[in-house]
């Protein structure tokens, strides 16, 4: 087959795109996750930014809509002092018929370095990366139901800032697994990490037996599922999985898998709770957890920024 | 035009014959054979020492994209890749563009076909209208008109009273049924179930999607005979339901495409659009099922399922992207891919593309049942003369074929195709 090397990787391991977790070594995910470490102080300070990334072009190209994420990679961006642009792909020349590579080659013509790209259909930023030119790098902010790095790598950032050692906590995600490419790709990173012990849980609808070969321990019961856990990361659960048959309503998804303190109770005291946001209170989460002390949802969007000037930095340092 | 085929090594398999033999070829017949012929003045002498002589090979799937994409001379291309590929016979499937449940353009196409003087062409006639599944095709009009059986392409019919419906008018005037098993709601997916589709985060299509629509049309055949042909058996369970089926003595048969043959969903690798088929290509253990049941004979023949899909349409994200690979020129060196790999003997794997097709289309093909996909004196001279020592290496420029998007790119495949007679026409000549 036609790519046959991880196309994240040029000859030498070093990362040039970022498109999933899965693939990219311990050391790997350890650097980018060190280097964020660096860049959290950039944010505390009066003028927040560096060089690093001066002169470059950041071409955010986000076909599914999403103003949050966007948001952090133009202020990550901003903060490497890169010039952003944000386009607008909806009313763009996409509705217009234009394909996703000619898009593309359109975009590389004014001199494009990097390119965010957030699409609804899985696999499509390995299109991308293949197509373009070796100086221009690829950053997936989320592909379909397949990956979202950006994501799993702040997640990680923020169980490490509050837990350390991956080596033996439990985290459990809980919710739509079957559609989030943030539960993917935060379980290849969890696994890569050294983490003994992750559990996906939901019902049978939302959670597909054959995760286990990802790694994961499936359950469908969420007193099993975050029994004893130190990490509890919750998944939003979007309203078509209710005319999908695959939910009655969101009421029952809360009577049966929403965190609430009494249930919170089943993990570790001291154990985090997580959500990649947008949250829906009374859905996945009861606000008395998402406001309460074990919640460290703000910190995942402060430590975001952070995690995203890594990505960025890191991928335009190296060739293809 | 009078041709002797000089020394080659004669493969029948509906006869058995596997010797070093001369073919007297006139007026498009097979006039004589045997170790000698005299009193036989050929007009050409095709030196076949070192090659295989087998008949021309029958495919029963290989997308002419006409009516449809005539600006684009694609029925010229695509013809010609046939022959090129050893074909002298192929049944084009319905799913054209206006689809082909009209009398009158089964009769454009095949004269269009006929005035290319290559390989011939069965065309299916839509078993539906538009096919929709809804309302019945005039088959009687459209058997007139040439074609060869009733299929839906890749649209399976929802609706099971239509379904049984089609089976009784059908079986009212003896006309076969064409159908690839797919259940509708669970065939929605891209690529097969299973723990890489989740990994992926592709739409899976289970295994299920076919046992059930195997199971619908064989109860549905308990009760209302028919003659129905499986197309593209995708897994290792549905194969063994078809195995029961036969022994159970409905009027079944079956084809799988080289597709199946050969690759695993493993092989999409990162997203490789041109692994977007459908089917689509499932785990090892349906792989190896099917081999073996090629080998064995519970599936009929071996299909190219030829679409020469345009490069726009495969330049897209996986699920986008549109399903379908080009073929017709890959499947004998397919075949004998296959072969070589399990041990199969050269003369069954040539069955699989001859007389095994030939039996599916069986008394649709009238005066010509008894000579094609077969060497045999008296009988139609479809001939193809390959070279089985020969190897090539697929790429763009080694395809006649519009289409040039194929899984196989970059492969060594044996098997080169030396000359391909159609009706005692050479068709093709590689030398």
């Amino acid at each position: 087959m036609r790519l046959q090397r991880n196309p994240q990787l040029n000859a030498n391991g070093e990362l040039i795109h970022l498109l999933s977790t899965e693939g990219l070594s311990k050391a790997v995910l350890t650097h980018i996750l060190d280097t964020a470490a660096n860049f959290v102080s950039v944010s505390d300070r009066e003028v927040k930014k560096v060089p690093l990334l001066r002169g470059k072009s950041v071409f955010n190209l986000f076909f599914e809509n999403s103003t949050r994420t966007r948001t952090t990679f133009d202020i990550a961006a901003t903060r490497l002092s890169a010039d952003v642009i944000n386009l607008d792909i909806a009313r763009s020349s996409a509705s217009k018929g234009e394909s996703l590579l000619d898009t593309i080659d359109n975009l590389s013509a004014m001199a494009a370095d990097i390119f965010v790209v957030r699409h609804n259909e899985s696999g499509a930023p390995y299109l991308i990366a293949q197509h373009v030119a070796p100086h221009v790098h690829v950053v997936n902010a989320g592909d379909g139901r397949h990956a979202h790095p950006t994501q799993a790598l702040l997640d990680m950032y923020t169980i490490r800032h509050f837990k350390g050692d991956f080596s033996n906590l439990s985290v459990a995600i809980v919710g739509d697994v079957l559609h989030s490419r943030v539960a993917r790709s935060n379980i290849h990173a969890l696994t890569t990490l050294g983490c003994p012990d992750v559990r996906v849980v939901g019902p049978k609808t939302l959670v597909p037996g054959d995760m286990t070969q990802m790694g994961a321990r499936v359950c469908h019961d969420l007193r099993e599922g975050i029994s004893g856990v130190d990490v509890v990361i919750a998944l939003r659960l979007q309203n078509e999985r209710m005319s999908g048959a695959l939910l009655p309503s969101a009421q029952e998804f809360f009577k049966s898998y929403g965190l609430t303190p009494e249930r919170m109770q089943w993990a570790k005291p001291d154990a985090i709770v997580m959500h990649p946001g947008p949250i829906n209170r009374g859905v996945e989460i009861a606000s008395a957890v998402a406001d309460g002390p074990q919640a460290v949802i703000l910190s995942q969007v402060t430590f975001g920024i952070a995690v995203r000037m890594a990505v960025m930095s890191i991928v335009a340092s190296h060739d293809a | 035009m009078k041709i002797l085929i000089k020394s080659g090594r004669v493969i029948d398999p509906a006869s058995g014959l596997d010797a070093n033999q001369d073919i007297a070829i006139a007026a498009g017949r097979i006039v004589a054979m045997g170790d000698t012929i005299n009193d036989f003045t050929p007009e050409k002498t095709i030196d076949a020492s070192g090659t295989v002589v087998a008949p021309g090979l029958i495919d029963l799937c290989t997308r002419l994209r006409e009516p449809g994409f005539e600006h684009e001379s694609m029925l010229e291309s695509e013809m010609a890749a046939a022959v090129a590929g050893g074909v002298t016979s192929l049944v084009c499937p319905p799913d054209t563009d206006p689809v082909l449940d009209e009398p009158g353009l089964v009769d454009m196409l095949k004269f269009r076909t006929k005035k290319l003087r290559q390989a011939r062409v069965f065309p299916l006639g839509a078993l539906t209208r538009g096919l929709k599944g809804e309302v019945l095709t005039e088959m009687a009009e459209l058997t007139e008109s040439g074609c060869v059986g009733f299929g839906q392409a890749d649209v399976p019919i929802v609706n099971t009273q239509v379904l049984q419906r089609t089976f009784q008018y059908a079986a009212s005037f003896g006309y076969s049924v064409w159908l690839r098993p797919q259940d509708y709601w669970l065939g929605q997916g891209v690529a097969a179930s299973g723990p890489l589709a989740t990994r992926m985060g592709l739409s899976g299509v289970p295994v299920a999607a076919e046992v059930i629509a195997l199971e619908t049309i064989f109860e549905l055949l308990r009760g209302t005979p028919a003659r129905v042909h499986l197309c593209r058996i995708s897994s290792a369970k549905g194969l063994e339901l078809v195995r029961k089926a036969k022994v159970e003595g409905l009027p079944i048969t079956c084809d799988v495409s080289v597709h199946n043959l050969h690759l695993i969903d493993v092989d999409m690798g990162y997203y490789d659009a041109r692994l977007r088929l459908q089917p689509p290509v499932r785990q090892q253990i349906d792989r190896d099922a099917l081999r073996a049941g090629l080998a064995d004979g519970t599936i009929d023949a071996l299909v190219s399922d030829h679409n020469p899909v345009e490069a726009d349409a495969k330049n897209l994200p996986f699920a986008q992207a549109e399903p379908g690979a080009t073929a017709v020129e890959l499947l004998l060196s397919l075949a004998l891919k296959w072969g070589q790999a399990d041990g199969v003997p050269d003369i069954t794997v040539l069955r699989a593309l001859t007389r095994g097709p030939a039996s599916v289309l069986g008394q649709s093909l009238g005066s010509l049942q008894d000579s094609i996909g077969r060497i045999v004196v008296g009988g139609v001279a479809d001939i193809c003369i390959y070279n089985p020592h020969d190897e090539w290496v697929v790429s763009d420029d080694r395809l006649r074929s519009q289409g040039k998007h194929t899984p196989f790119t970059g492969y060594a495949l044996p098997g080169t195709v030396c000359q391909t007679i159609a009706g005692g026409f050479i068709a093709f000549d590689g030398q």
